[in-house]
């Protein structure tokens, strides 16, 4: 390996720091040799390549919003829909006096802001349990979020409480999400700690287990509580309320801030977690909390939207493709990301078949898998990577 | 010289099978004390227990005056840097980055973490490596990044700081391993309490102060270097014929190898 030739002369070699930048750019070096000035170069490259990741996904996040609401059966040019949000919000105009409005504020906007920001939940909710589990393959639904949360779904349907209350669905998913979670982390803990390996391992025993009770009730059920079953797992966006909206958004902000608080702590957990904890990092507890705002953020998005494959796997490994394993970036931007991917999956959700409301679940699955594979191929085949 | 670590009568017993066995092992300011002994004798297990990362079934750690447990894990942090046996890293950080995470008990109570991490790359040689995705160097080198780490993590060195290398040059060619043994004499000459395991019997000899012979999960002998490296105990103990010489005041030890025709 020509780089470890490299390090020998470079303990006494201050005087290379003179060499302008270009010298080396020729050789094909050119990192190598910007390496050696006092600065750090590929730190502020990754910085640099953040802002324009934030930027891009920004702008992005507004062009979606706009032909997303625009999109429907009751066509409407992105002009009228800025018309539109110019009017209410700021004319002080009421939605249901003319039918643009109405359209737009009662279905269109709740059903694409919920496509934001459950895509920003599920995102920033995988980039935490990959930091987390120090393993890019980590998803929130190996402790058992998801099928936790179709467990008390399926109850909510299947004995008719979701028919009189529409709220229980999204509550019993989301109790459902808590209640698993909770037991997975219990039954994996011995002697005060739980362990990476004995985690996923009673996650995947639990997950089991919850299948066959999700089974179960589906076989209880009759034919259209089976239907709604049915497309409710599949993940859809079609019954956004502005309640719903507005209870992601406050458990979003929330979540968005611990994870926030936990990035930095997230980062030294890739050494493992005894370096971790020898850097004076309480592994546990980091730990305990980071579930929990897993647990929150992915509840809430699978009880308003249903189960939504892959978007917690996808975003946070393209978007370190870009900017670096760093959470410091890959938290926010991830929110980013996560929202401008479930917005257009939901924009082609809505219109590949004309005036068919397809299941979101579906793209998000169709773009996620054949990805899934080739990170799994990119990883088995990368020697310095902790197992 | 004063104690900066001390492991009193530690023993690690797991379904009824004791990994060591009221071993004790004092770290003295200034001093580098090597654990040296057979594989499973002992040592990484006694290293992760002077580390605070296992807690002895009996026995006490201290971390200067105060018990290792008691002390917030930030401040221990502080105090007692570790290198483990393993040194990957689970996402493509570059070297740098990696350097950087030594500094994290620091960033509450110190600036100085730029010139902190430029010291540790450049005392392992790595300052032209610092930009480098670290999943992709060599085991030697991941070795080195860990150790910049540590050494990151370790500054300032002060009196009652405490360094433990669980092999930190199983991976690396000589010329690497040698300055990283010599470097541990720095630390040590800064004021570091320095322990470190180490399976060539003549580097521990050579660089360290006083030595911990383990023989299965016990104590065999510890003490100067020179009282330790007894031939006779040594063959026995690995089982293997090992030999001291004495080259022009230096103890030489190693295992007896076969003479072949030139």
């Amino acid at each position: 390996m020509t780089a470890a030739q490299d390090t020998a002369p470079a303990q006494e070699k201050p005087e290379q720091e003179a060499v302008p930048d270009g010298a080396g750019a020729g050789s094909g070096r050119a990192s190598a040799s910007a390496g050696r000035t006092a600065r750090s170069p590929r730190r502020s490259r990754r910085g640099l390549r953040a802002g324009i990741a934030a930027a891009v996904l920004t702008a992005a996040l507004l062009v979606v919003v706009l032909i997303s609401a625009s999109l429907g059966q009751f066509s409407t040019t992105p002009a009228q829909v800025l018309e539109s949000i110019g009017r209410v919000l700021f004319g002080g105009a009421d939605p249901i006096d003319n039918r643009v409005d109405a359209a737009l504020w009662t279905i269109r906007f709740p059903r694409t802001l919920l496509a934001l920001l459950v895509g920003a939940c599920l995102a920033v909710a995988g980039t935490v349990m990959q930091g987390l589990f120090a393993n890019p393959l980590a998803e929130p639904s190996i402790i058992g979020v998801s099928s936790g949360a179709s467990v008390g779904a399926c109850i909510a349907i299947v004995f008719g409480f979701s028919a009189t209350a529409p709220w229980t669905l999204p509550a019993g998913a989301f109790a459902g999400a808590l209640v698993i979670t909770g037991v997975v982390w219990a039954l994996s803990r011995s002697g005060g700690r739980a362990v990476v390996l004995t985690l996923v391992l009673t996650g995947i025993a639990i997950n089991a287990v919850a299948g066959a009770a999700t089974s179960f009730l589906v076989f209880m059920g009759d034919t259209s509580s089976r239907e709604q079953i049915i497309f409710w797992q599949m993940g859809t966006l079609s019954g956004a309320t502005w309640e719903g909206v507005g209870v992601t958004a406050v458990v979003f902000a929330l979540g968005l801030i611990g994870c926030l608080a936990l990035r930095s702590r997230l980062d030294v957990l890739a050494l493992g977690d005894r370096s971790a904890a020898a850097s004076g990092i309480d592994v546990e507890k980091l730990r305990v909390v980071a579930i929990l705002l897993v647990c929150f953020m992915t509840g809430v998005a699978v009880a308003f939207a249903g189960v939504i494959a892959f978007v917690g796997l996808i975003v946070p490994h393209a978007l370190r493709l870009i900017v670096g394993p760093s959470h410091r970036y890959l938290v926010p931007l991830s929110a980013l990301g996560g929202a401008v991917l479930l917005g257009l999956a939901d924009i082609a959700a809505r219109t590949v078949i004309p005036f068919g409301d397809l299941p979101v679940g579906i793209f998000t699955a169709l773009v996620g898998g054949p990805l899934f594979l080739v990170l799994l191929r990119r990883t088995l085949k990368r020697p310095g990577a902790a197992a | 010289m004063s104690t900066a670590l001390f492991v009193s009568s530690a023993t690690v017993a797991v379904e009824g099978r004791k990994l060591i066995d009221a071993v004790d092992l004092r770290l003295e300011s200034g001093t580098v004390t090597a654990v040296i002994g057979p594989n499973g004798a002992g040592k990484s297990t006694l290293l992760a227990v002077a580390a605070g990362q296992l807690r002895p079934t009996s026995g006490t750690v201290h971390l200067g005056s105060r018990e290792s447990h008691k002390v917030p894990a930030a401040e221990a942090a502080r105090r007692r840097a570790v290198m483990p046996q393993d040194s990957g890293v689970a996402f493509a950080f570059t070297v740098r980055e990696v350097v950087e995470m030594g500094r994290t008990p620091w960033r509450k109570v110190r600036s100085d973490h730029a010139a902190a991490v430029d010291d540790a790359l450049e005392l392992t040689g790595l300052t032209a490596l610092a930009e480098r995705d670290i999943t992709t160097l060599s085991g030697g080198e991941r070795q080195r990044a860990a150790l910049a780490r540590v050494i990151a993590q370790a500054t300032p060195v002060a009196e009652g700081s405490v360094i433990l290398l669980d092999e930190p040059t199983s991976a690396m060619d000589v010329a690497h391993a040698e300055a990283t043994l010599g470097l541990m004499r720095t630390l040590a000459s800064r004021g570091a309490a320095v322990g470190v395991v180490l399976h060539d019997l003549d580097a521990a000899a050579s660089y360290a102060d006083s030595l911990v012979l383990l023989q299965h999960g016990r104590v065999r002998a510890s003490g100067r270097v020179s009282s330790v490296c007894d031939a006779e105990v040594l063959s026995q103990v690995y089982g293997t014929p090992v030999e001291v010489l004495d080259v022009a005041g230096r103890l030489r030890v190693g295992p007896v190898r076969p003479a072949r025709a030139a």
